[in-house]
């Protein structure tokens, strides 16, 4: 079994602005896959070509196994396979829950049960509720019922918890998790880093159009092998060591300064850490 | 998983048309606006102008037709280049376009729609002006022939040409203030307040341009005595001229709706 998602040497310009600068990338079957990137870095265009939304210059790209520019009648088998959670849609205001997705359904060969999916994005007591009376988070769920009512192989989920209160994103965390057992592979974008720590096995940065590492949260920017930053004031000013035993190096130096070591700190890298070190900062920020 | 097929267009077509009567009837704005508007405005003229162009022929017998054939531009074209930049700002569409739905499906499900609110606002507009205005229905089978194909090609052209314009409202806020002028002006040139041939010479030719006039035109042929038609511009009821020259607008309408139509605003 081939990936899921098969990219080599996209690249995709706007005018001047090469927004997408050679991208390789493979998504698996059945994983949970996060692509990190500040806001212009080339996600969105990435992801909109990926989704066939868009077109791009050059590069080879198969997802389940077909070119994302088909077109006609080819184009409807494919998407029947995909489903897709957009950023953010705000339609249909006069319309039940239940009538959405049971229309919905209607567009798939082998829609889930209607019910069962309101169930799983937890809706069922919004059911017969007009979509102009939920909430924020709500909304967003019945984009999410939406992107699976036509049991996708393949999920694309853009940025699904914006707005969402601590409990709503746990919950939903839950629902992404049972979709993967479920065999969905699911391509994540986010900004939030402890979503794609809880929910991705892998994640890859992106920043200026290009990939910068793919890699496990865990490992993402070699956080494992140097967890620790130890500093203190030497003899030469500010000493830095990274250190996978900061104990061990902490116990060495209090041995050479007897008493207090000089303005000593020890902080682990988080994954928000490694991220702004690697897309360079504030220069990252939206 | 089963391989079953994908739906059928014609099949997501139909559901998209139930889809959308259920919320054209839950707007209720629209639904008086569509449906009720055009019964007031036929009250309002028909009080003002109560008396006869020639003998049998009222003011309101002349207007009904003129407004049916408005009911054509209202439930169609008007109400498609308003309603559809409004969805595309919502992302309406770019949602439909990431599911297995055609595009042939969307336009199956508003030609549906556009059928059945004209359907009813022209019913109870001769309803109303039976009942409360005098206005007599045609007799001759001949009549009720050319009122039907009016209906649906004159229906058909104004979805059509809707379809076609709504890629020219920047937004769906900014849709009604650019295309109801439109349709307003057109109503003005083309006799549907006014008796036509009582406008100036330039505002016929520029009217004449437009199927409105053709379709009041026409409209007029099947309300009124076949002895009215001396009184055209033509001093005849053009029949010939009226499918012809709706038929070329629907052809245009479709080709641009086709090569033009945009899923999402342009960034």
């Amino acid at each position: 079994m081939s990936s899921v998602i098969n990219v080599r040497g996209l690249e995709k310009s706007y005018g001047s602005n090469k927004a997408v600068a050679g991208i390789d990338l493979s998504i698996e079957a059945g994983e949970i896959f996060a692509l990190l990137g500040p806001n212009g870095a080339g996600k969105t265009t990435t992801v909109e070509i990926l989704e066939g939304f868009r077109s791009r210059d050059l590069g080879e790209i198969s997802v389940l196994g077909v070119d994302p520019a088909v077109k006609g009648e080819a184009a409807r088998v494919w998407r029947n396979r995909i489903g897709i959670v957009l950023q953010s849609t705000n339609d249909a205001g006069d319309l039940s829950v239940f009538e959405t997705v049971s229309h919905f359904s209607k567009y798939y060969s082998n829609p889930r049960n209607v019910e069962e999916v309101i169930e799983a994005v937890g809706l069922s007591d919004k059911s017969a509720e007009l979509i102009r009376t939920l909430s924020g988070g709500q909304r967003r769920r019945l984009d999410v019922a939406l992107g699976i009512i036509g049991s996708p192989e393949l999920l694309f989920l853009d940025e699904p918890t914006t707005g969402f209160d601590p409990k709503a994103r746990r919950a939903f965390w839950a629902l992404i998790e049972d979709l993967q057992k479920s065999g969905t592979t699911i391509l994540l974008t986010t900004h939030y880093l402890d979503e794609a720590e809880a929910l991705a096995d892998r994640v890859a940065v992106i920043n200026h159009g290009k990939i910068i590492e793919v890699s496990t949260p865990a490992l993402l920017g070699g956080r494992a092998t140097s967890l620790a930053t130890v500093s203190w004031k030497g003899d030469g000013g500010l000493q830095t060591e990274r250190t996978d035993n900061p104990t061990a190096l902490i116990r060495k130096l209090s041995e050479i300064y007897k008493e207090e070591i000089p303005e000593l700190t020890v902080k682990r890298a988080s994954l928000e850490d490694i991220y702004l070190e690697m897309i360079g900062g504030a220069d990252g920020q939206e | 998983m089963a391989k079953n097929k994908v739906p059928s267009a014609l099949a997501i077509g139909i559901a998209r048309g139930g889809l959308e009567i259920r919320q054209f009837m839950r707007q209720r704005e629209s639904v008086v606006f569509t449906l009720a508007f055009p019964i007031m405005l036929l009250a309002i003229f028909g009080s003002v102008f109560t008396n006869e162009l020639t003998d049998g022929v009222t003011f309101s017998q002349y207007f009904v037709a003129g407004m049916i054939a408005s009911g054509l531009v209202n439930t169609g074209f008007q109400q498609l280049a308003i309603m559809i930049p409004v969805e595309r700002d919502f992302g309406t569409l770019k949602r439909l376009r990431g599911t297995p739905m055609p595009a042939s499906s969307y336009f199956i499900g508003k030609v549906i729609v556009v059928f059945v609110t004209m359907a009813i606002q022209v019913i109870l507009l001769l309803i109303a002006g039976v009942l409360f205005f005098g206005v007599n229905l045609p007799t001759d089978p001949a009549k009720w022939f050319t009122f039907t194909w009016l209906i649906l090609l004159g229906s058909a052209a104004s979805t059509s040409l809707g379809i076609a314009f709504s890629v020219i409202p920047k937004s769906g806020r900014s849709a009604s203030a650019v295309v109801s002028p439109v349709v307003i002006i057109l109503q003005f040139f083309s006799g549907v307040f006014f008796v036509f041939t009582d406008l100036p010479g330039w505002m016929q030719q520029v009217a004449a341009i437009f199927p409105l006039k053709w379709m009041t035109q026409g409209m007029r042929s099947v309300f009124l005595p076949d002895s009215f038609a001396a009184r055209e511009v033509a001093a005849s009821w053009e029949t010939e001229r009226t499918f012809l020259i709706i038929l070329a607008w629907l052809i245009a309408g479709l080709i641009i709706s086709i090569r033009s139509f945009k899923w999402e605003q342009d960034r």
